[in-house]
Formats: C-alpha cells, sequence, structure tokens
C-alpha cells in the first residue's frame, strides 16, 4: 500500500513540477487572495493583524480547493483514471498517494502564505510548535477531505460548481479549529482554553477522514 | 387519475393533522404565556420539535447510505429512502432556523447570531444541501447511488466534529428543556410540546412516505421510457428492413 502511495504521490508531484500550474497559478493566487483580503478590511486600524490566523486558513481553505481540482482534472484527461483503476495498485494506496501530493502541495503554499501574512499583514510569527502542528494536523485533514470528494465529483460535469459545495461545510471545523488554534498561539484570539483542544479536533479530523479515505476510495474509484 | 395516498398514508395524514390542531390549539389558547418570555414562549411548542425531527431525518439518511453501501442489505429501495429523507431534513432545517429567527430577534435583539446550535444547524444545512446537489448529478442509477450513498455518510461523520468544534467555540443557546432529570417544563406546557414531538413525526413520516412513493414512480417511470425507446427503435428498423426487401 505504501508503495503503491508513494508511486502515485511521486506521478502527481512529477506532473507539478513539468506542469508548473501549482506555482504559476494556485501560488500567485494565494498572494492575490491575501491582498484582496488587506483591500476589504481597510489596513490600516490593525484589523489584519488581528485577523491574520482566520484569513491565513481561508486562503489555505481556497487553495485546497484548486489543488484538489487540479489533482482529479489530470487524471480526466486521455483516460487516465481507466489507467489508474486497471494499473492493479491499491485504491487504499492511491488514496493516500493523491492525498500525500495535495498535502505536500498545501504544504508548500502554506508557507508562502505564512510569509505573506507577516509581510503583508504585520504579524509576528509567535508559538512555532503550535503553528507547526496546526498546519501539519490541518493540511492532513484537508487534503484527505478533499481527495475523497475529489474523487466523487470527478468525471462529473459539474464537479467545478459541485466540488466547493460539498467541500466548504465538510471543512468548516478545520477553518474554526485551525483559526481559533493560531489565535492561541499568535496571542490575537481570547485566551479561551489553549490550543489544546482545537489540535485535538484537529487530528480527528484527519484520522477519520484519512480512515473514510482508505475504505472508501476503492468503491469510489470504480463509480467515477 | 390516482395519487401516492393509500389508506394507510390517510389515516397518518389525519393524525398528523388532528396532532397539528391539537398543538396549535394547546400552545396558542390553552397555555399561559411565560413569566420572563411572555408570549414568545410559545414558539417552543413546534422549534425543538421540528429541529429534532430534521436532525432525525438527517439520521435517517446516514443510515439509509450505509445500509444502501453494505453488500448484503444493499437494495435500491435504501436509496431512495436516504434521498427523499434528506429532501424532507433539509425542508426541517430550514424551518428550524426560521423559526429560530423568529425567536431570537425580539429575545436576544438579533436574527442570527453565532451561537453553537445556529451554526451546527446551518452547516448541517449546507451539508445536506450539497448531499442533495449531488444527487441530482445524472449518472447511471447504480453509480449514482453508491456515490450518493458515500456523500451522504462522508457529510454524516462530519456532524459530530462540527457539533463539538461549534460547542466550544461559543455557546449561548438554552440548555435542553425536556431531557434531563426535572424538565423545566410542566403541566399543559409540558403536553403541548410532546404533543408538538408528535405532530411532526407524524407529518416527517406522512411527507416521506408519499415523496418515496413518488420518486419510486419517477425512476419507474425512467426505466419505462428506455425500454419505450429501445422498442420503438427496434420497430423502426424492421420497418426499414421491410422496405429495403
Amino acid at each position: 500500500m505504501l508503495r503503491d502511495a508513494l508511486l502515485v504521490a511521486g506521478k502527481d508531484l512529477r506532473i507539478e513540477r513539468r506542469s508548473r500550474v501549482t506555482t504559476n497559478q494556485v501560488a500567485p493566487f494565494a498572494v492575490v487572495v491575501l491582498v484582496l483580503f488587506a483591500f476589504a478590511l481597510d489596513p490600516d486600524r490593525g484589523l489584519l493583524t488581528r485577523a491574520a490566523a482566520g484569513l491565513f486558513w481561508v486562503a489555505v481553505l481556497f487553495c485546497a480547493i484548486l489543488a484538489v481540482q487540479r489533482s482529479f482534472s489530470v487524471e480526466s484527461a486521455d483516460g487516465a483514471r481507466d489507467g489508474l483503476r486497471l494499473s492493479g495498485l491499491d485504491p487504499a494506496g492511491i488514496f493516500l498517494g493523491k492525498a500525500g501530493a495535495v498535502a505536500l502541495q498545501l504544504v508548500a503554499l502554506e508557507a508562502l502564505l505564512a510569509a505573506g501574512v507577516v509581510l503583508l499583514y504585520g504579524t509576528d510569527l509567535r508559538g512555532g510548535v503550535v503553528l507547526l502542528a496546526t498546519c501539519a494536523a490541518a493540511t492532513i485533514g484537508l487534503a484527505a477531505s478533499g481527495t475523497v470528494y475529489g474523487v466523487l465529483s470527478a468525471g462529473l460535469r459539474v464537479r467545478e460548481t459541485l466540488l466547493p459545495l460539498l467541500l466548504l461545510p465538510v471543512a468548516a471545523p478545520v477553518l474554526l479549529s485551525a483559526t481559533r488554534a493560531w489565535e492561541v498561539a499568535l496571542g490575537t484570539g481570547g485566551a479561551g482554553d489553549g490550543a489544546g483542544p482545537w489540535l485535538r479536533l484537529l487530528v480527528i479530523f484527519a484520522v477519520v477522514y484519512v480512515a473514510f479515505g482508505v475504505v472508501a476510495f476503492g468503491a469510489l474509484l470504480e463509480e467515477a | 387519475m390516482k395519487g401516492t395516498a393509500t389508506t394507510l398514508t390517510r389515516v397518518l395524514g389525519f393524525c398528523a393533522l388532528v396532532t397539528l390542531a391539537g398543538t396549535v390549539v394547546l400552545g396558542l389558547w390553552t397555555t399561559p404565556p411565560d413569566v420572563v418570555q411572555g408570549e414568545l414562549v410559545r414558539l417552543i411548542y413546534i422549534h425543538p420539535a421540528i429541529a429534532t425531527m430534521g436532525e432525525v431525518a438527517f439520521g435517517v439518511t446516514a443510515l439509509a447510505s450505509l445500509l444502501y453501501l453494505w453488500r448484503r442489505t444493499r437494495d435500491r429501495r435504501w436509496d431512495l429512502l436516504a434521498g427523499v429523507s434528506a429532501e424532507v431534513g433539509v425542508v426541517f432545517a430550514s424551518l428550524t432556523l426560521v423559526t429560530g429567527s423568529i425567536w431570537g430577534r425580539p429575545t436576544w435583539g438579533v436574527w442570527w447570531t453565532w451561537d453553537a446550535r445556529l451554526t451546527t444547524t446551518a452547516l448541517l444545512l449546507a451539508l445536506f444541501l450539497g448531499y442533495l446537489a449531488l444527487r441530482r448529478v445524472p449518472g447511471e442509477a447504480g453509480s449514482r447511488a453508491t456515490r450518493s450513498a458515500i456523500g451522504g455518510l462522508v457529510a454524516a461523520v462530519d456532524v459530530p466534529i462540527v457539533h463539538y468544534s461549534v460547542n466550544w467555540w461559543r455557546t449561548l443557546h438554552q440548555g435542553s428543556t425536556l431531557l434531563r432529570r426535572k424538565p423545566l417544563i410542566h403541566g399543559v406546557q409540558l403536553e403541548a410540546m410532546l404533543l408538538g414531538f408528535v405532530a411532526f413525526a407524524l407529518i416527517y413520516a406522512w411527507l416521506v412516505v408519499h415523496r418515496y412513493r413518488v420518486e419510486d414512480l419517477a425512476t419507474r417511470l425512467e426505466d419505462r421510457g428506455f425500454e419505450t425507446a429501445l422498442a420503438e427503435r427496434r420497430a423502426e428498423a424492421d420497418e426499414l428492413l421491410e422496405v429495403v426487401s
């Protein structure tokens, strides 16, 4: 399973490296979103610094949708999905591979967005461990749930509009928890109970959707 | 023209009407206004009942999806039930938000507030609107059913996570009035509230049965339409052959 996962992830990342869609389109899009938030929220009143955590995660969510859509649009050309089905690779491995590739791209985009938040919003990135742990758990959760819905809507004519409708409500707890955890770390939110419960929730979300994907991906791939 | 009603559903519908009328009479006239909330308290006779039935409806969808996916119980009927229950659930969840808003405006002073239960209900509604959108996507019947069932389950496993995350986030809503050792509500008020639960449970069942039958007829018509079209094409081909020979 793991070997298959590495194969699929390697394939997807190789496609991304050669096509440069992530670096030339998704990454600039992420930066544009950050700039648009600044326009919308009036940069002079310190609002951006206080809202940085939430804005960061909203931007990540948007990027996740693009990354997932991209991950399955590369399979739609030249009957690649049939190839994947007939390859004899373990469906769970394919799921882990595709989700892993999406997660790695998201990590790169998060690094870019974090730099953007520091430069554009004047945020001081404190509490590094909590920030990184949040990123890790949230990214895995987003990539896993995104990949499940990605294959669910792959091959449908309405996938571009369907995927956000399906994924965004499901990912709402990730946005909520990751934002609160970051706020605790950055010291911009109310004190509350600390980042612990939020991190735990993110880990549960990630575990649930990874498990779901591993179990259900075979059936989904058959129907796609 | 024949409807989708049978004797059983007529009785069911009649009971639903009677209990609903009873709830209205008890809720609007018999019960006294509340000491604190005044006339606004009357919403409690329907709002919790509607909300609960909305949740039950989504529970039925999740369960039916699971039963469809499990090979030993796989049956087209589970798929139909999941779909119609989600439809009725969306109606009930929307009504929950509407009645809640009507109560919230004079009580809390706002139509909407980011309270835990409100947010959870809104997200639940969004999740199942997505599910219904997924069901609407055309496709081969079997694969569409599997796709919908998995989509329904993906949404369903999210519900507890949404619930906890939003609960930690904020809580302003009243605690449970009914499900505690000593209910906070007594006498005729309790009766009106319980009758409301019965009424909306019956309405839910009635709606689901009818909607199920309509949906069942629609899929059968689709199947038959396909067969008729095939037969017509065959007949055309035979005619052509005759002309040629």
